[in-house]
């Protein structure tokens, strides 16, 4: 029956964390949808709270649809284990809580997402964690920023909205050679497009809200680790010293190259309480299934509609994308151009989103990235007048077309 | 035979029934406790703590080394080792002797010389690898913790 065999990419997208359900034979994925699971006896409960077997508890912690899920993203970025999260965000401010408390620092790239900006500077500073925010092309900035007590450097793959495409390789590099991991959002690449942890990245992040659902139904969050990083040594004493929420466990000691997954379980993710559900998780299994299918279509329309913005008249400047389906224009007239052309569209949907199998679209500066200041905006690559594009799957000549009756509206 | 693939691994943990465990701790916190209950608590597995500064753990009679432990049952299928890297050669050499024909050396428990001793005397050997996780690999637990099993399958297992 077992094989060494290494299966592709889409099979895994298929298969992985989803053997037939032994309980009923099911072979689509159940929904374990159950707040608690009853214990075999006394004996087994005591050991599945003190960490000393595998199974469920309650579904704040781990359930079975969602532990299918987990599997099949840690299979994907090439992962020891991942955990599933309520949204994106709940998964980031978990790998945070996971390494760093107060008095401690992290480094982040300036041009990420508006609501990770949000998030580290604002509700992550208030729990007494600093984060100093650094070009992600100035290597010698985002090492001059690592101190003795920064606990991670967070980056996006492809940073949004600006479609900056980090160099993961040389940001392991530096965050290897200054003792800390790679924390890496992987929302806009996907693991079809990027595998960071096979670049030297420790922790991916995904807003699974995105390409993982796919169809814009659910928002969900998952963190993938590697299981490389070295924890032991004294940087990370909430991994490698008595845990005072596990009664005097060491992590490290007691769960070797699985420590930094089970603290972010058994601890941080238990005490923030932000799961992902049974529901949310089956349809991130379902989008998974076609990631590779949807992914190489979101390519192809994303570079026809690149290169037909290209060559209009009306378009002041654009940033072809580079990796993905994900990219921002300006036109001609700024900010109110832009509002004509947003008005006048009939497909494209005017959404804070991206990765729907339906083409969005929407203007960062006064939406997504809204709270950030004129500085923040321009170091995070957004202009007044930017316009995001996420193209979908639809034929990408209707999509033309509605773009090119926005674009005569426009002017 | 040094053991590296998972099919290797599946197929000792499926043709063993006893387990002498060098080393195991009564120490909750200790790794070596961990996985000598889960071993005792979760599996059909009979194992034996062999450590000579205790008697018992958790009710299970405890013998002081692996050659005690033959004496009274026999040879058991397999040696689990949770010791210092620079006690292995010595570990080994108990092992061979009593004849036991598997040796697995937990996370870190690395020691060149030991595992070129067994590997030379016939014994299937597993190094740097948790029996605790390679048990749960192949019978669902990793799975229930959003773990990469690494297993693809359509085949139903077994309840």
């Amino acid at each position: 029956m077992q094989h060494e065999r290494e299966f592709g990419f889409a099979t895994r997208a298929i298969h992985a964390g989803t053997a037939p359900d032994p309980a009923t034979g099911s072979r689509a994925a159940p929904i374990y949808q159950t707040a608690s699971f009853v214990f075999g006896s006394t004996e087994q409960a005591a050991e599945l709270f003190a960490l000393r077997s595998y199974g469920h508890i309650y579904s704040r912690i781990s359930n079975p649809t969602v532990a299918a899920f987990e599997e099949r993203m840690a299979s994907l970025e090439g992962g020891l284990g991942a955990i599933a999260f309520s949204s994106g965000l709940a998964a980031q401010l978990c790998t945070v809580l996971t390494l760093a408390q107060a008095g401690d620092h992290l480094v982040c790239t300036q041009n990420v997402y508006g609501g990770t900006v949000t998030q580290l500077s604002v509700t992550v500073k208030r729990m007494g964690i600093e984060t100093t925010f650094v070009s992600a092309e100035d290597f010698d900035s985002v090492r001059a920023a690592i101190r003795p007590e920064t606990k991670l450097l967070f980056v996006e793959t492809v940073g949004n909205p600006s479609g900056v495409v980090a160099d993961l390789r040389a940001f392991a590099k530096v965050a290897h050679e200054a003792g800390i991991p790679l924390v890496v959002d992987n929302t806009f690449a996907t693991p079809y497009l990027c595998r960071p942890i096979d670049l030297g990245a420790d922790v991916v992040l995904h807003s699974a809200t995105k390409f993982i659902n796919g169809h814009g139904t659910a928002i969900g969050g998952v963190l993938v680790e590697s299981g490389k990083f070295p924890w032991e040594g004294g940087r990370f004493p909430l991994l490698s010293t008595p845990s005072l929420g596990y009664h005097g466990k060491v992590f490290t000691e007691t769960f070797g190259e699985y420590a930094f997954l089970m603290r972010a379980r058994a601890e941080v993710s238990r005490d923030v309480g932000a799961a992902m559900s049974p529901m949310e998780a089956w349809l991130m299994l379902i989008g998974l299934e076609t990631l590779e299918l949807r992914m190489r279509r979101h390519v192809s329309n994303a570079r026809a509609v690149a290169a037909f913005l290209r060559d209009r008249s009306e378009v002041a400047w654009i940033r072809e994308p580079k990796l993905g389906s994900i990219f921002t224009f300006g036109l001609k007239g700024g900010r109110d151009a832009g509002r004509r052309f947003i008005d006048a569209l009939e497909l494209w949907s005017h959404l804070a989103n991206v990765g729907d199998a339906k083409s969005l679209v929407i203007a960062p500066a006064s939406t997504t990235h809204s709270q950030l200041s004129d500085e923040e905006l321009r170091k995070a690559g957004v202009e007044p007048e930017s316009i995001r594009l996420s193209v979908g799957l639809e034929e990408v000549d209707d999509l033309l077309w509605d773009l090119d009756n926005g674009l005569r509206a426009s002017q | 035979m040094i053991l590296t693939t998972p099919s290797q691994r599946r197929d000792l943990l499926a043709k063993t029934s006893t387990i002498a465990m060098v080393g195991a701790s009564n120490n909750p916190l200790r790794p070596s406790y961990t996985v000598f209950s889960y071993l005792r608590t979760q599996t059909r597995y009979v194992v034996t703590p062999i450590n000579p500064t205790l008697s018992e753990i958790d009710g299970v009679a405890a013998f002081a080394s692996l050659q005690a432990y033959a004496e009274a049952l026999g040879a058991p299928d397999l040696v689990d080792v949770f010791r210092r890297p620079s006690k292995l050669v010595a570990v080994v050499r108990e092992a061979i002797a009593i004849g036991a024909p598997a040796i697995w050396f937990q996370y870190g428990v690395i020691n060149d010389e030991a595992i070129a001793l067994a590997d030379g005397a016939g014994m299937s050997v597993v190094v740097d690898r948790c029996i605790k996780v390679e048990q749960a690999r192949f019978r669902g637990g990793l799975s229930t913790s959003g773990l990469n099993s690494g297993l693809i399958t359509s085949r139903r297992r077994a309840l």
